[in-house]
């Protein structure tokens, strides 16, 4: 509904926008597929040459490979349940009247502003550190022996912090759908008979359904790129305990400076994230038509 | 109509909601305690409180090793500077989407979202290389550039949401009353559309004030923000949790003020507007 | 001045065609109004005059000169619309003075303008405020003040008064054809409401399905509808549509009488039963059951003793026929 003149108009403020973002994603996405099919290290500059399927066999027979696969979709996965499990339960609670809930909004919004570097560092270090860290002290405290968290349990350890980090945002999110709720309706079953469990399940939880998935969409994209994380505490380890595809794909390039095995791996990475992407798309389209 | 709880209920629900938000925050509130204590009280196995004798050293030690103001005043122009660029950019892209949509504007909408899902490692060594090459590496303009289009389809998205809530006719009224198309935009959709401007633009100020993979692998020294400030921390150097701490509060300590200042503008702004 | 003339426009939206081949033309001063169901392309064709949308083809020519292809801006008119579209974040003044600033006029000659846009419309008191400290009527006057600053070649209306109440719509409705009166400016007004359409019109455009029916001043289609469409369209209660052996009696194959032509006598023609009979004071609304004819409504005075059951006898006013062939073109 609008006339040729604003269709053109529009075509023409849309361009920039799109073409540095074709660009942004083609030339460096063009170049690491080039480089996937070089042997090409950083450390013997000169002697590139073409290597053809090399650099994916090496990836693929790389038995850091497989564990780094399952440990992204285990961190992806684990950090959208608790928090949107979690998520639902804050939104439940919030949006019940309190005292000072302008405050505890406050308390928990706190942790989305915190950078992951930082809040890294201060779990690994302040909080789960086995000797200094307060949950030692803690332990001690209760006559119990300290956990290592990052030794004994590295994956879960920074699937806790990452999900740490994103429950405000699903908090918030499913907090501001809650209040949209439709009072009347929810009334009307009340007269109807129907109990408070029954009311949850069949009409908070389907209205809430929308703001799930923005939760799951935008986190995803998130998570899957979480770095800074693991790289402050467990560098990966121990062993590839909790290396992810991003983290495995950095170190064979930035630090065995194998830049042909980790293009590779880049595309690899790429593509999974494509399956991932078209998949999430899908359920979103559904979802977000308004 | 909302019905009064009782008294009673209120109060657990109080009681439990502060309980839950403390132990959230608890991380946060026990890094700028731990900030204030000496390094010897900061390992102390029975830690205190806040029963200790309160320091300023730590920050008088983080700022002299390493200056916090040169990397503050990068985060800030790196930040803000992606930001506004990113607005330019998505304002009228994010019109035409809202205003002049054709069959495809889900899809570009998608597509565009989806360029934020590709793992940044599979081409982080092809943009080291262009930054290099082009003199961009460790500067502002080129962490600008890259922090731009890493969250253009955010903004793009967000500023959409927010610019299909307004009215179409508003605009064809603007049009009809002899505005060109620049100043339907500069005088009527943009002041109309301020508080979810406003959302775009802090949340997009803090993704990229904590935005850590480009901004540690593109910087060395002269255009280092807060995150590679930060990360100078991470490698152990012996007792060091206090001054840790330290530089751990200075760098969270202005996007949680700017956060909590503007608490209405983030609340929306979280929900990247896609939900109402 | 105004005059505005459409040959041969055309719209199709994706294949559809909404508008199918319209020639008009509306003098100079006119009051004219688009009056149709919903869906039967009214709001398009006031939109394609108003240049929001583009024309598939044919021509639209305001004051002589050829206006098919420029933008909104350039065509010298003016639209209210249906949900007013003031601009929020401005206060009344700026919104009504806004096309003077695009214009570039200076800010003194803005002001005096718009002082006495504010005059005429009662608005001075309200000039600070914003549109959402209006109320719905007052909104709608800043809406038209924002027009008339222009001095606009014409006033385009998209149904301006479907978003108020009974008794402010009657108001506002005065209001607007004062104001006519007093510019002589020519207005197009899109309206589904038939009582708008008689009551404001000199000229009224009775539009289906993307076709001009009749044009025509408001007496000339209640007099005589072209065909069936405009008869059962115009007028308030709805024509009554007689066919079979008594519209063949009187030479028609449909015949149609207004309901305030028939006459309840004690000896007529029709005798029925009274079904629904709902006494408004000033005027009594009966549904009768005739025996042969049909269901027809009447019209009757304002006290009659009538109840649902009563027996009735009716006498159609023969000078008022309006007879129409099988195509359902008048005869």
């Amino acid at each position: 509904m609008a006339t040729q003149a604003s269709r053109t108009a529009g075509r023409l403020m849309l361009s920039p926008a799109v073409v540095l973002l074709f660009l942004w994603m083609i030339v460096p996405l063009a170049m690491t597929i080039y480089f996937s099919f070089l042997r090409y290290n950083l450390l013997m500059p000169g002697t590139e040459e073409w290597a053809g399927f090399d650099n994916y066999h090496y990836f693929f027979t790389d038995p850091a490979f497989w564990p780094a696969l399952v440990n992204t979709l285990t961190l992806v996965i684990g950090v959208l349940v608790i928090t949107v499990v979690g998520g639902v339960a804050l939104a439940v609670l919030l949006d019940q009247p309190m005292w000072g809930q302008g405050i505890v909004r406050i308390l928990v919004i706190a942790p989305f502003l915190v950078m992951p570097s930082v809040s890294a560092l201060v779990w690994k270090n302040m909080l789960m550190n086995p000797v200094n860290g307060l949950f030692a002290a803690m332990a001690r405290g209760l006559g119990l022996p300290p956990y290592d968290f990052f030794a004994d349990a590295p994956l879960a350890s920074i699937i806790l912090i990452v999900a740490w980090q994103w429950l405000p945002f699903a908090t918030l999110i499913l907090l501001t759908a809650m209040q949209s709720l439709d009072q009347e309706q929810m009334e009307a079953a009340e007269m109807d008979g129907a109990g408070v469990f029954w009311r949850f399940w069949h009409l908070t939880i389907p209205h809430l359904m929308r703001a799930i998935t923005v939760v799951v969409l935008i986190q995803t994209i998130f998570l899957l790129s979480v770095f800074a994380e693991i790289l402050v505490t467990t560098n990966g380890g121990p062993g590839t305990a909790s290396t992810t595809l991003t983290f495995l794909v950095y170190v064979q390039s930035m630090l065995q400076f194998d830049v042909g095995l980790g293009s590779a791996g880049g595309i690899v990475a790429v593509i999974l994230a494509n399956i991932v992407a078209i998949f999430l798309m899908r359920m979103i389209g559904k979802n977000l038509e308004t | 109509m909302a019905r009064e709880a009782t008294k009673g209920r209120k109060a657990v629900t109080t009681l439990v909601a502060w309980g839950i938000g403390l132990v959230i925050f608890f991380p946060i509130l026990w890094t700028v305690l731990t900030s204030f204590k000496t390094e010897v009280e900061a390992v102390n196995p029975h830690p205190s409180f806040l029963f200790f004798d309160w320091t300023f050293e730590n920050y008088r030690t983080v700022n002299e090793r390493s200056d916090y103001f040169v990397h503050f005043a990068n985060s800030s122009a790196i930040a803000l500077g992606s930001t506004l660029l990113g607005l330019i950019i998505a304002i009228p892209a994010a019109w035409s989407m809202a205003f002049v949509p054709g069959k495809r504007t889900k899809d570009l909408l998608m597509w565009m979202l989806s360029t934020k899902m590709m793992p940044a490692v599979g081409v982080l060594v092809p943009i080291y290389m262009l930054a290099r090459d082009s003199g961009l590496l460790d500067t502002r303009t080129g962490l600008i550039i890259v922090l731009t289009l890493v969250n253009l389809p955010i903004i793009v998205w967000m500023l959409y949401t927010y610019f299909k809530e307004i009215p179409g006719e508003i605009l064809e009224a603007a049009r009809m009353d002899g505005a060109t198309l620049s100043s339907e935009i500069l005088y009527v959709l943009t002041p109309m559309a301020v508080p979810g401007i406003a959302s775009t633009l802090l949340l997009n100020i803090i993704l990229a004030w904590n935005e850590s993979f480009w901004t540690l692998n593109l910087t060395a020294a002269n255009a280092a923000p807060l995150t590679a400030f930060i990360a100078s921390y991470s490698s152990p150097e012996g007792l060091f949790y206090a001054k840790l701490s330290a530089a751990s509060t200075m760098a969270i300590a202005p996007i949680l003020i700017l956060g909590w200042f503007s608490q209405k503008q983030l609340v929306r702004g979280l929900t990247f507007g896609a939900v109402k | 001045m105004g005059e505005i003339v459409l040959s041969k426009v055309m719209k199709s939206f994706g294949g559809v065609e909404i508008i199918k081949g319209i020639d008009l033309t509306i003098a100079d001063g006119e009051f004219v109004v688009f009056v149709g169901p919903s869906g039967c392309g009214k709001s398009t064709l006031l939109r394609l005059i108003a240049g929001l949308e583009d024309v598939t083809s044919g021509t639209i020519a305001i004051d002589g000169r050829d206006a098919t292809d420029l933008p909104p801006a350039k065509r010298g008119l003016a639209m209210v619309f249906q949900s007013y579209a003031l601009y929020p974040h401005m206060s009344v003044r700026k919104n009504i003075a806004f096309p003077l600033r695009m214009a570039g006029l200076p800010a003194a000659e803005q002001q005096r303008k718009v002082e006495a846009a504010a005059k005429i419309l009662n608005l001075t008191p309200y000039l600070e405020r914003r549109p959402g400290q209006l109320s719905g009527g007052q909104r709608q006057r800043v809406a038209i003040g924002r027009a008339i600053v222009r001095e606009p070649a014409a006033f385009l209306f998209d149904e301006p008064l479907s978003n108020l109440d009974a008794a402010l719509r009657v108001s506002m409705r005065q209001e607007i054809s004062e104001l006519h009166q007093s510019l002589k400016t020519t207005m197009i007004y899109v309206t589904h409401d038939q009582v708008e359409a008689m009551t404001m019109a000199d000229k009224i455009v009775v539009l289906n399905a993307g076709r001009i029916e009749q044009v025509g001043s408001p007496l000339d289609l209640y007099r005589s509808p072209a065909n069936l469409f405009v008869a059962g369209f115009i007028g308030s209660p709805k024509m009554n549509f007689v066919e079979g052996a008594e519209a063949a009696k009187n030479g028609a194959h449909t015949l149609g009488i207004r309901p305030e032509h028939i006459d309840v006598t004690a000896d007529g023609p029709w005798s029925g039963t009274v079904g629904i009979c709902e006494h408004l004071g000033s005027d009594t609304f009966l549904k009768v059951e005739v025996a042969g004819v049909g269901t027809i409504n009447v019209r009757a005075g304002g006290e009659v003793p009538l109840h649902h059951g009563d027996p009735i006898r009716l006498t159609p006013q023969p000078d008022k026929f309006h007879r129409f062939d099988s195509a359902g073109q008048a005869a």
